[in-house]
């Protein structure tokens, strides 16, 4: 495992936010920690994504603050990888995974981004466009290009929810080892999927938004999707999510 | 591609011959009507003279393809860019489409003279809306998550716009540009028809005026000709720079 430098915790400080009238949070407080993977689960709508937005710098806060332990501005620290690979069909692979150089006047780093396309196994469609590929492919793609931005912490809203379920599974572990050391912020709706990758787990409910910590499986992530501890704490947290 | 191309032209001058010689064979005069032979004898005998009107011709449509194209993606731009912009432009874009350019075109003759800039001032008069409209509509309708993903990668507006809202919207783009190019040659002609002492509408003007139907329709020939090779222009360009053409 390659040692990458620790990310920064994330504090969310007596954060506010709405939209239009409907309110989504109101003094909502939680702190992610640094370098680890905290997944956020709750049903459709409940405000997960915004509350990935507002760590983004996408939406502002009414009231409150979202902190990095870091010094600096956090919207300049994270990497955004959403449901959508969102990947721009006039470029090739590789310059999508490259595009966060272009849009900020540098240029771009192809050796790396090579590299990066072998790690997520697509070395040789760098070249390709992004119209030939399928989802699962599509979706490595994204993931080298959040990989090139090489920041601290990374925000992922549902980024398996398309795909089938072997291809998430083989995706998971290989964004758990890619992204090892980061902070990484996932919205997920799938219990598996934040049983095998979470570090910490919190279910959000109620809106205005209320956050409760779920305990997270031991061990080191990612973990089998067919171990025994995972797949009992995969059943309690559905059981949770059921009766929520 | 160009197979398919030169079929569809092909297939285009077969129903036109085949129109033309009916209505030939139908009992008008040759002065009203005249045969493909006679408009191919005014091509080959008259040819500098028609060569000589048609770079004019030409020209116009390039200055008018110019501006208007200019002035249609600049207007674009500024109300995809503003609120406000669009607020107070829009409305203007939308009114200068309201007067028939027929009707406009004698006074620009009148302001402008009877050179080249009322000519190239009515085509783009013409041709600037159509561009405008689809490349303003292209750039508003850039993919949301497109967008968001370019912000949390680089604040700047000017970056987002250089290297998302363009190149998506470059197939609207290009489907007004191709109906600029279309439309072009009729704008330039509609200014020849009110006053000018050049180009392929004066020439045909002129013609019409001495019964010289074969070389009025020669004149007609090269127009689309023109119209054609604009179009064929613009479909390269696509092809070159679209990422889906």
């Amino acid at each position: 495992m390659s040692q990458a430098p620790h990310g920064p915790a994330i504090t969310f400080d007596d954060v506010t936010f709405g939209w239009g009238s409907q309110p989504i949070c109101e003094r909502f407080s939680l702190t992610l920690g640094g370098g680890k993977t905290s997944a956020l689960l709750g049903r459709s709508g409940i405000g997960k994504s915004t509350l990935l937005r507002l760590v983004a710098g996408l939406s502002t806060p009414q009231q409150g603050q979202i902190t990095s332990s870091l010094a600096g501005d956090l919207p300049q620290q994270i990497a955004w990888m959403g449901q959508r690979d969102e990947l721009y069909p006039w470029l090739s692979v590789r310059d999508n995974v490259t595009l966060s150089a272009r849009l900020n006047g540098q240029r771009p780093d192809r050796a790396r981004a090579d590299a990066l396309l072998e790690q997520v196994e697509l070395a040789r469609q760098g070249n390709a466009r992004p119209d030939s590929l399928s989802g699962g492919m599509r979706q490595r793609v994204a993931l080298a290009r959040t990989l090139y931005q090489d920041r601290l912490v990374v925000l992922m809203d549902e980024p398996f929810a398309t795909l089938d379920v072997m291809t998430k599974l083989r995706l998971q572990s290989l964004t758990a080892r890619l992204l090892h050391g980061k902070t990484l912020l996932l919205v997920t709706h799938d219990p598996l999927e934040a049983c095998r990758l979470a570090h910490d787990i919190y279910l959000l409910d109620e809106t205005p938004l209320r956050c409760r910590a779920f305990p997270a499986p031991d061990g080191d992530v990612p973990r089998a999707a067919q171990d025994v501890a995972v797949l009992q704490a995969q059943s309690q947290l559905f059981r949770q999510l059921n009766h929520d | 591609m160009i197979k398919h191309r030169f079929l569809s032209l092909a297939y285009l001058l077969a129903v036109l011959g085949a129109a033309w010689q009916l209505a030939r064979h139908s009992g008008v005069p040759a002065f009203l009507l005249p045969s493909p032979e006679a408009v191919g004898q005014a091509l080959l005998r008259q040819h500098a003279l028609l060569a000589h009107h048609a770079l004019y011709t030409l020209g116009e449509i390039a200055l008018a393809l110019l501006l208007g194209g200019g002035a249609g993606v600049t207007l674009a731009i500024a109300m995809a860019a503003s609120p406000l912009l669009r607020r107070l432009l829009f409305p203007l874009v939308a009114a200068s489409q309201t007067i028939p350019v027929f009707a406009l075109a004698p006074l620009l003759v009148l302001w402008l003279g009877f050179g080249i800039a009322s000519k190239v001032v009515v085509a783009a008069l013409i041709i600037f809306f159509p561009l405008c409209l689809s490349l303003f509509d292209g750039l508003c309708r850039t993919p949301p998550g497109w967008l968001e993903l370019a912000q949390t990668m680089n604040r700047s507006r000017l970056r987002q716009f250089l290297h998302v809202r363009w190149p998506a919207a470059l197939p609207h783009f290009f489907s007004g540009l191709h109906m600029a190019a279309i439309l072009a040659p009729v704008g330039v002609v509609i200014g020849e028809w009110v006053g000018a002492s050049e180009g392929l509408g004066y020439l045909m003007m002129h013609a019409n005026a001495r019964l010289e139907t074969p070389l009025s329709f020669a004149a007609l020939a090269l127009l689309m000709l023109l119209a054609l090779l604009l179009s064929g222009v613009v479909a390269l360009m696509r092809r070159r720079f679209l990422y889906s053409a």
